[in-house]
């Protein structure tokens, strides 16, 4: 399957066709139903925003605790984070299917608290596609125009466009079950978008596919954001998929949001240890903050070797702190002597990767100190056992709440 | 597309054997081996259920008691006309048999009886002729003296009775089930009114499974939802009670149902008290008490396939519905429930199936205008000794049963049956 039928349309046909201008009923700031009045007017840029939301099941317990985020129109955002983060229940409060216990969502403005979910227009991808089984394909992309009475002749065309759009126009009379995994995925894509909603939600929408195909997925369901301009929330906890597919990436543990921001700020500047350690590869040392000086920092370990570095979230002078450092940051040999962190490490181990080599190393009291070197600078000379000089510049030291 | 596979040459084995050849020997020597592992089980089967059946299927049509003990007259009466009375050789066979019969008196006593299901007086008659029979001295016309003795030989309706019988197999007791009887013309007749009963009970078998079965289908679906709705902790309990009534015996209960729906019963007791009614309400020995103890005991056959179909659809089809802008209540219609069908097919097949053939229920709980046909199969094999009426009904209710499971097979296919 290529994707030359997205790349040959005209991407203005789909913008007309798909994106409804925004409803003036849902346009008004909605002041009369404000839960305190004096909450800052909508951003004419936000589509989505929660605000001190909280959730519990069970009472005891706060599975989000205070979830302040501001969604923009026609963004792509990703919700990322661990198994029970609080992912996928923040996504069922925006669509309806939760209630949060305090604060307030509101959509375009519009406070969602009482609206139920059949009336909130938000397409919604699920993880099992759950695609209609005794609906043929046409009726599944059919439903929601179906429901919303519009003329068969309408439908006809909406549905047509849609699954040419997924590329599947010549599985129309087929049933579910005997699509595959990828296809059924396309279907239910072309389903959540057919009714042209201006927010569409999916739930780790490719975690049933293999790599390949969820890789080939990631591409297709980016293209189709770009060409319609909807705005997409996103749920995942693969953090590659996040990286490759976001406009904004929102970094969730333990119901808070950690860090959310474009994907290469979260690779390059992560706010603390958890994202950091989350996103990425990662070497982490620990030590204590000796002196502090505006956006530098300097930091003792163990055995007393001091690592200048960048204060991203460091405390009092004397307290613990974990510094983050990239394999791909770190340099050998002469490269080295022109950097302000400078050690001697001994090489461990290689592992070839073909198109890098990394290197483990014993650094700074550490056994797993990794470096990543592509193959091509890499020095063939090197040999186990062998102690070089190694170093990385103070700004990719970050120095972060100890774990 | 070109199909390249066409003109490839088969697959060999290494020794030679195409490979298909080696796949299927090695597939029916594993059907053998699974095979011989059930034989027990087949056995068991076919000793117990197969052979019971088609015993039965063939008792319906047997009648194995006329034709032995009158082998001379039922060869006589071959070149009848069937119109007017047959001819001398008929009656002095039948003279000659019934002479020979009186050796074996119980085999005689057979045949009249089977005789006076056809024309009541049957009986006496022939036990009479055979009694004065052999005559003393030899008539000169046999007819002249068998209707001298009883003038009822004289009428052909008796002679049609025996000619009906002269075969070891008849269609007496199933028409007679379908209250239709062969007359003497030789056709397909409706049976008089006054004996024209099964038809009727047939209707009012079918109808009270069906009512039972809706109401089933009413009272369970609700709770097979709940069941399979719920967090799981409340939904076994639930499960508990819904089982509950499995593992009391139906006498009991029906024993149980009494006691609480008779006239000075708990439940008339306790209308009273609140005084939401005067007089008691007739609940039990009629046709209110059947259908209240029938669907108590046939409920969790109508749940247990309903939840287990329930229990394998996702709560994100719902959801899904509710998201695209459909009403949450008819997101149910559409989406939920055309996934339950094969769940309440069944169910109610099943149910279905199970009250057509209720026999102690009705019995004990219902009156005379009550019984099914379950009923008159037993009163045939305990009380009249009626092997042939009770096989009849009992193969009619057997092929009721057959077409139903071929109505389903046909609008939800046998592969969907999902039986808990
Ligand atoms: N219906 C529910 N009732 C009670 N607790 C729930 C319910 N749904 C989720 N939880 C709990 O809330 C927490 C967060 O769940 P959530 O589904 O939001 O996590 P998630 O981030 O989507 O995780 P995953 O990546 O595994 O999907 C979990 O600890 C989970 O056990
Ligand atoms: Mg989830």
């Amino acid at each position: 399957m290529t994707s030359q039928t997205l790349a040959k349309a005209p991407s203005f046909s789909f913008r007309s066709m798909f994106m409804r201008d925004a409803e003036p009923g849902l346009k008004t700031s909605g002041n009369e139903e404000s839960l305190s009045p004096d909450a800052p007017a909508a951003d004419s840029d936000t589509l989505v925003s929660f605000r001190q939301v909280q959730k519990s099941y069970d009472g005891d317990s706060l599975v989000v605790k205070n979830l302040n985020l501001e969604i923009r129109r026609g963004e792509f955002l990703t919700m990322l984070g661990p198994s029970g983060s609080g992912k996928t229940t923040s996504l069922m409060m925006l669509a309806g299917f939760e209630v949060p216990t305090s604060g307030e969502i509101r959509l375009d403005g519009k406070l969602l608290n009482n609206v139920p979910p059949h009336k909130r227009n938000i397409g919604m991808v699920f993880q099992n596609y759950a695609l209609f089984p005794h609906l043929t394909i046409f009726e599944n992309v059919a439903f929601p125009l179906k429901v919303r009475n519009e003329g068969f002749r309408e439908i006809r065309y909406q549905v047509d466009k849609a699954l040419e759009m997924v590329q599947l126009d010549k599985f129309a009379q087929r049933y579910p079950a005997q699509l595959s995994g990828g296809q059924q995925q396309r279907v239910a894509l072309a389903r959540a978008l057919v009714f042209k909603p201006q927010l569409v939600l999916m739930d780790e929408p490719l975690g049933a596919l293999d790599k390949q195909l969820r890789e080939h997925m990631q591409m297709e369901i980016k293209h189709i954001h770009q060409q319609l301009g909807v705005t997409v929330v996103y749920v995942t906890h693969d953090q590659s998929e996040a990286l490759t597919m976001s406009d904004r990436v929102a970094v969730f543990n333990n119901g808070i949001i950690q860090q959310i921001d474009k994907p290469e700020v979260l690779y390059e500047r992560p706010a603390n240890s958890f994202v950091a350690n989350f996103i990425g590869e990662n070497n982490r040392l620990t030590g204590k903050l000796l002196s502090r000086d505006g956006e530098q920092c300097v930091v003792e370990m163990p055995y007393g070797e001091k690592v200048i570095a960048s204060a991203i979230n460091v405390g009092e002078i004397g307290d613990p702190v974990s510094l983050s450092i990239r394999p791909e940051r770190v340099v050998l040999n002469d490269a080295a002597l022109s950097v302000q962190n400078r050690f001697n490490g001994q090489i461990r181990e290689f592992i070839y990767l073909g198109d890098h080599v990394r290197i483990r190393m014993e650094v700074c009291g550490t056994h797993d100190f990794i470096i990543k070197m592509p193959t091509s600078q890499f020095d063939s000379r090197l040999r186990e056992g062998d102690v070089v000089p190694l170093g990385w510049a103070a700004e990719y030291a970050h120095a972060l709440d100890p774990v | 597309m070109t199909d390249t596979t066409l003109s490839a040459p088969p697959l060999l084995t290494v020794d030679g054997t195409p490979l298909k050849t080696r796949l299927r020997h090695i597939e029916r020597l594993n059907q053998f081996k699974s095979l011989l592992l059930i034989l027990p089980l087949i056995a068991f089967l076919v000793l117990t259920f197969l052979a019971p059946i088609a015993a039965m299927l063939v008792r319906s049509v047997d009648n194995p008691e006329v034709a032995p003990v009158l082998p001379k007259t039922v060869a006589a009466i071959q070149q009848w006309n069937k119109k007017s009375l047959p001819g001398e050789e008929a009656y002095a066979a039948l003279a000659s048999d019934l002479t020979a019969a009186k050796e074996d008196p119980s085999q005689l006593a057979e045949a009249a009886k089977r005789l006076n299901m056809e024309i009541p007086g049957f009986r006496s008659l022939v036990q009479k002729t055979a009694r004065n029979l052999p005559m003393e001295t030899e008539p000169e016309s046999y007819k002249t003296a068998l209707v001298e003795l009883d003038e009822r030989w004289g009428d052909p309706a008796y002679w049609h009775a025996i000619e009906r019988n002269a075969s070891t197999s008849t269609p007496f007791y199933l028409l007679s089930s379908l209250d239709m009887s062969v007359n003497d013309e030789g056709e397909i007749a409706k049976a008089e009114p006054d004996k024209a009963i099964y038809l009727e009970v047939f209707a009012r078998t079918f109808w009270i499974s069906a009512v039972v079965t809706v109401v089933c289908l009413f009272l369970g679906f609700p709770l097979a939802y709940l069941l399979a709705t719920l967090p799981t902790r409340q939904s076994n309990l639930l499960m508990i009670l819904v089982l509950l009534p499995f593992w009391t015996s139906v006498l009991v209960r029906v024993a149980a149902w009494i006691v609480l729906l008779q006239s000075g019963g708990l439940i008339n007791g306790a209308l009273e008290t609140v005084g939401l009614i005067d007089e008691p309400l007739e609940l039990v020995f009629n046709r209110t008490g059947v259908y209240i103890s029938m669907v108590h005991i046939l409920l969790p056959y109508m749940i247990l396939p309903i939840y287990s179909v329930m229990k394998g659809i996702s709560p994100s089809y719902m959801r899904a519905a509710i998201s695209l802008g459909c009403h949450p209540i008819r997101s149910f219609w559409k989406v939920y429930f055309p996934q339950c069908i094969a769940g309440v097919a069944a169910g109610a097949l099943l149910v279905f199936i199970l009250c057509i053939g209720y026999y102690i229920t009705p019995a004990l709980l219902g009156g005379p205008k009550d019984q099914m046909v379950s009923y008159f199969v037993a009163f045939y094999t305990n009380t009249t000794i009626n092997w042939g009426m009770a096989t009849a009904l009992g193969a009619l209710l057997l092929l009721a049963t057959v077409v139903l499971y071929a109505i389903y097979n046909r609008l939800v296919g046998a592969n969907n049956l999902k039986l808990g």
